[in-house]
């Protein structure tokens, strides 16, 4: 066995963790709208939402790859703003993600907003509470379980995926070659050990991540102060 | 500037619209009062801004809140207009303590008496303050609403049949806790209701509303007296209330006589002092009428009256009649045979037979029945 390499471990979590803040930060408008607006476009922003969960990996990833290509208008804007291609580069892959969790993140907040119904919503706004206020006070307390529902979720999902990081990143060392990939580059060289290694952390890790989310949903009654 | 609430406003929701123009009083208690379905929810929904859809104006003291022509819709929040739900609608997330300061925190007018010691007091909560909103029972549930909604010292209080879901003994609790609000807070109350014996224990004020139309408003006894509105009612409890002051106590036979506008009305004693006043709902079906003095009957109570309208029901075999007793006026439900028999006419005098009373306000007596106890007269 060779030395153990950490750097797509690292990489890995550094890639959900910014794709889980970036998609709590769109999701939840997002999920807001579609969970209480009566505009007839919303069946097909949800259909749009909800296109990653049975569209191909390979298929997402192959329309990516050629929108951020330099022949395309977003790869060629992005080379003139950053000097650097979108595909394979770790902003590439944070868009890929960003865009194949998006479901995992938007669906469970437009349950957990849909759960909270517009009754407290219109309750709070006969008080005085601003909309801004009834979300902060009133609708995201008692959706927090949507909230941690929805992070683990668009969390494991970023750490497992692996056909559009493949297509769309790459298996650059540091730069795109997460957990998913080196496994599957360890396989591809017989180096079993690595291998072993890397599934058994990942298991080991998305089961304690789990558990941790059914503990915390127990202690979370929406009920509680 | 127009005192009250002024409301020429319209609602279209496809199979249902209301068309509103009225002004309701701002004074105590203004019981929107109308059969279900009629759209009084949907009233109390406009008033505050929950119904987005809504067109015209709807002012409040002067005081503009729509005014779809003008481009004007002064949203929810900004309006003012405290409301308590049917369902209490408390924040499952706070305790109730929490929910009482949610409405304190916020809110509307700077300057108030209101605070919430004084609102705890009122409503009894101080023994609920640290409970979870989901074991409350039906009744403190809408207790713990309203303390929330008028710390938030709003401008009016909207209630949507608040004691729907409470059985009765909760509901004459609850009753005793709303009556008192509008003197100890000096916030008007719009309270929406299909019940009878809450517009007559509660309310100083009537609208009526009817298929989405408010029809009339005025005075409860003078707009429950009035015999050209639709039966919202129904037939069987029909009716006017009547306020009296007690004048004598009869110990030995357990009974209380009442001035009534110069009257006498003589009911099961009222455990009330001499000049308190007490408010009666005399059903129009338990009045009779007789040309001469009746002697030698069994019931008490035989009042002077006129007649003051007769309507006779096309098609049935009623007729209603409204007698003027000189302040007050009385509802008298008789057969169409009988009005011709007795040749009633406007302005004849009559003897009114009042065969039986339902006491609504300040109910003191050992009674079972809490929606107003009712007894024989005879």
């Amino acid at each position: 066995m060779t030395g153990f390499d950490t750097a797509p471990v690292v990489l890995s979590i550094k890639l959900a963790a910014v794709t889980v803040i970036i998609l709590l930060i769109i999701g939840t408008p997002l999920a807001w709208w579609l969970a209480f607006t009566r505009n007839r476009l919303r069946v097909i922003i949800e259909a749009m939402t909800a296109l990653p969960l049975v569209l191909p990996p390979t298929v997402l990833g192959f329309y990516l790859l050629i929108l951020m290509g330099p022949a395309a208008v977003p790869g060629r804007w992005w080379v003139s703003l950053s000097g650097d291609t979108l595909a394979f580069s770790f902003a590439g892959l944070v868009i890929a993600s960003v865009i194949y969790s998006l479901p995992f993140v938007v669906q469970p907040l437009q349950q957990a907003f849909q759960a909270v119904g517009r009754e407290p919503l219109e309750a709070a706004a006969t008080l005085g509470a601003s909309p801004l206020d009834q979300f902060a006070s009133i609708a995201s307390p008692m959706a927090v379980r949507g909230y941690i529902t929805a992070t683990v979720l668009g969390f494991a999902h970023t750490i497992g995926e692996f056909g559009v990081v493949l297509m769309v990143g790459g298996n650059i060392p540091g730069r795109t070659k997460v957990v998913s990939i080196a496994i599957y580059e360890s396989l591809e060289t017989l180096d079993y050990a690595n291998a072993h290694i890397l599934s058994a952390g990942l298991l080991a890790f998305c089961f304690l991540v789990l558990s941790l989310v059914f503990l915390l949903n127990r202690r979370f009654p929406i009920e509680a102060r | 500037m127009t005192q009250g609430l002024q409301l020429d406003c319209r609602l279209d929701c496809g199979n249902f619209s209301c068309d509103l123009r009225q002004t309701l009083p701002l004074t105590g208690i203004t019981a929107l009062f109308g059969p279900s379905g009629s759209g009084k929810t949907m009233t109390l929904r406009m008033i505050a801004g929950l119904e987005p859809a809504a067109q015209g104006r709807i002012a409040v003291n002067g005081t503009t809140w729509l005014d779809t022509d003008a481009g004007e819709s002064v949203s929810t929040h900004r309006r003012g207009a405290g409301f308590v739900f049917q369902d209490a609608r408390l924040f499952r997330h706070l305790d109730v303590e929490g929910n009482l300061h949610y409405g304190a925190k916020r809110g509307f007018a700077q300057r108030s008496r209101i605070n919430m010691s004084h609102v705890v007091d009122a409503l009894d909560l101080g023994s609920l303050m640290g409970r979870r909103v989901t074991g409350l029972s039906g009744g403190e549930r809408q207790r713990v609403a309203i303390g929330r909604a008028i710390l938030a010292r709003p401008k009016l209080l909207l209630m949507d049949e608040p004691l729907s879901a409470l059985d009765l003994p909760r509901r004459a609790e609850i009753m005793s806790y709303i009556e008192a609000l509008p003197a100890l807070f000096g916030i008007p109350i719009i309270y929406v209701t299909h019940a009878i014996d809450e517009v007559a224990r509660l309310a100083q004020s009537l609208a009526l509303i009817s298929s989405g139309r408010l029809v009339a408003c005025g005075p409860v006894q003078e707009t429950l007296a009035r015999l050209d509105l639709p039966p919202l009612t129904g037939r069987f409890e029909a009716g006017v209330v009547l306020d009296g002051v007690v004048f004598e106590q009869d110990e030995k036979f357990a009974l209380t006589s009442l001035d009534i506008g110069g009257q006498q009305l003589v009911v099961p004693a009222l455990d009330l002092a001499h000049g308190e006043s007490a408010r009666l709902r005399v059903r129009a079906r338990d009045v009779s009428i007789a040309r001469a003095q009746p002697q030698g009957i069994s019931i008490r109570n035989v009042l002077k009256a006129t007649i003051a309208e007769v309507v006779l029901e096309p098609d049935t075999a009623f007729a209603e009649v409204r007698l003027s007793l000189g302040v007050q006026d009385l509802r008298a439900r008789i057969t169409r045979k009988a009005a011709a028999d007795l040749r009633l006419k406007p302005g004849l005098p009559v003897f009114a037979l009042v065969k039986s009373v339902t006491l609504d306000r300040r109910l003191l007596t050992p009674a079972v029945r809490t929606d107003g106890q009712e007894d024989p007269l005879h």
